[in-house]
């Protein structure tokens, strides 16, 4: 008896200890060094209390920063989860071919976001101002990356082609578990498309729904390879992301210690949208079961 | 009645979407196989002239196959290390969540998934350094240490629903928790693990970041990385990029068409809870 449980203990034990060193301390470290004016490279350093994180909220680089990446999180959050819906509810249904769609849909899932981020900026460049001047729409013959107004559509648009694709496949693992017979009773009440989609399909996929809002917030909360090969974060300070922020400055910039404050911030704001979102979501889950 | 009937127009509507897919990905191959004045004629259209060249002059200015070695080796390493080392972890964990400490530690490890990247970020760089770490070898131990997270999560939930009557049986029949797990456990896990294997891959081979800050040396570029450099080095040379790009791409677009089937299924399942 005692020996398994101590067999036990060496299976979690080394895990926990290399965990706790690469993981634990480099965040308890983080938190140590926003208080203090450190810029990563010097041997000494002073504690400065909460100066760093007063100065964050009064930077309105910062504060862009976090204004463009909750904004443009929301967004994408709401359009992916729309598309792969719909998508998905598409390769459900008695269509042709289906396996080589659900394949193709899925491909950009294995794919790299820094180089389709690269793909699509050629293309936004080059490509497309170039496709509507041929057809005459000269007004939409711009690259929109380049305009401090139109950046972010660049952005979503890439973020979304690439990750609808693995919200489509949670939402069809969701769409096939619902049983058959409940479409039939509904169809034999009458109940018209609409209805049966709010009535059964939605609720039926609930807790697929929750995942998915709070994961793909999660992730797009944390945009940067995207930013990397679009923007730049530019032009001016348009498409600035916290993550991209936080490494430029943080790394090029000098200002380690200012950027762990900002860092921790995010980390909170982070936690927080994802528990506010779990609360109201699970509720509802709750509602309709 | 219309039981087995096809329907047309989602089929239609479905295939006309699938364009949105596959049309950036063919301007891409076309691009990456014309010379720059065809280029300049026409993206869409099929090339008179084929130059394969762009491949090999690709191949040469970013070092293709050296980047393509460390990425092959950083991401099977992680992967095949993932595999044991979690799954076993997730094992203790799930054989003894009635007692506090493995509960704590259950939450522990999951609860880091809500820590974002950014805040480890600058710490772990000035650690690695210092630890020597810093290269291929501290990137695969990263990969499996931050996978951790998820990976319990995934596991514990897959062998709550593993009857306890094998593990038993063999406790009777004299064998050790350790040898249970590695004889009756582990070969059980076939499709958890198959899932957990995919998630790994596709990560490792895809990340950007972790490369980015962790890797100190040019010769152990990885592939995103070797793009990036790449990018901000020849930065009007299209053909040449976009073949690069194809070639960086190339080697899970293939393993994904082998194992399509697979992959779906793997990712599908990590997904139920």
């Amino acid at each position: 008896m005692r020996s398994s449980m101590k067999t036990y203990y060496w299976m979690v034990v080394p895990a926990v200890a290399i965990f706790f060193v690469f993981h634990t301390y480099p965040v308890l470290m983080g938190i140590f060094y926003s208080f203090t004016n450190w810029n990563g490279l010097s041997p000494d350093y002073d504690f400065v209390g909460l100066r760093n994180y007063l100065n964050v909220f009064r930077d309105g680089n910062v504060l862009d920063a976090y204004g463009f990446t909750i904004k443009f999180a929301l967004l994408t959050t709401v359009i992916v989860n729309t598309i792969s819906l719909v998508v998905a509810m598409g390769l459900n249904a008695r269509i042709r071919l289906k396996n080589f769609f659900r394949g193709v849909y899925f491909l950009p899932n294995v794919l790299s976001m820094l180089i389709i981020g690269f793909i699509f900026n050629y293309l936004f460049s080059n490509v497309f101002p170039d496709a509507f001047e041929r057809m005459g729409l000269d007004s939409l013959a711009f690259n929109i990356l380049g305009k401090e107004n139109t950046a972010w559509i660049g952005v979503v648009i890439v973020t979304v082609w690439q990750a609808t694709a693995f919200n489509i496949m949670l939402y069809l693992a969701g769409l096939q578990t619902i049983p058959s017979d409940l479409y039939e009773a509904s169809s034999l009440d009458g109940a018209g498309k609409w209805r049966e989609f709010w009535s059964i399909t939605f609720p039926m996929i609930a807790p697929f729904f929750t995942i998915n809002m709070v994961l793909a917030m999660k992730n797009f909360l944390m945009v940067f390879d995207q930013i990397v090969a679009l923007t730049g974060g530019g032009p001016g300070k348009a498409t600035m992301s916290i993550s991209y922020l936080i490494y430029t400055d943080g790394f090029q910039g000098g200002s380690f210690a200012y950027q762990s404050a900002n860092a921790v911030v995010y980390f909170i704001i982070i936690v927080f949208i994802s528990v506010i979102q779990l609360k109201f979501l699970q509720r509802r889950e709750m509602d309709l079961g | 009645m219309n039981e087995n009937r096809t329907n047309w127009p989602i089929t239609a509507l479905i295939a006309l979407g699938s364009l949105i897919v596959l049309l950036p990905l063919y301007m891409a191959v076309m691009i990456a196989v014309k010379s720059p004045q065809q280029i300049a004629q026409s993206v869409l259209a099929w090339p008179d002239e084929w130059h394969w060249g762009n491949f090999a002059e690709a191949v040469r200015m970013t070092n293709f196959f050296q980047a393509f070695r460390n990425s092959a080796v950083i991401t099977v390493f992680s992967v095949i290390f993932t595999l044991l080392t979690n799954s076993m972890v997730a094992y203790a964990i799930s054989r003894n969540m009635d007692r506090k400490l493995f509960k704590g530690l259950y939450y522990y490890f999951v609860s880091a998934l809500f820590v974002p990247f950014p805040i480890i970020m600058l710490p772990i760089v000035k650690e690695t350094a210092q630890l020597g770490m810093n290269n291929p070898v501290g990137l695969i131990l990263l990969y499996i240490v931050y996978g951790l997270s998820f990976n319990i999560f995934l596991y514990v939930g897959y062998l709550k629903s593993l009857p306890r009557e094998l593990e038993e049986a063999a406790k009777i029949d004299g064998a050790s928790i350790w040898g249970t797990f590695w004889r009756i456990i582990f070969p059980l896990l076939g499709p958890i693990n198959a899932t957990v294997a995919i998630l790994t891959c596709i990560w490792a081979w895809n990340d950007f970041l972790l490369p980015l800050v962790i890797l100190s040396k040019p010769h152990m570029t990885t592939l995103p990385l070797a793009q990036y450099v790449f990018q901000s080095k020849f930065g009007v040379e299209y053909n040449y990029a976009f073949a690069s790009y194809l070639l960086a791409l190339a080697p899970m677009v293939l393993v994904y068409v082998f194992a399509q089937r697979w992959i779906i299924d793997g990712v599908t399942r990590g997904a139920v809870k």
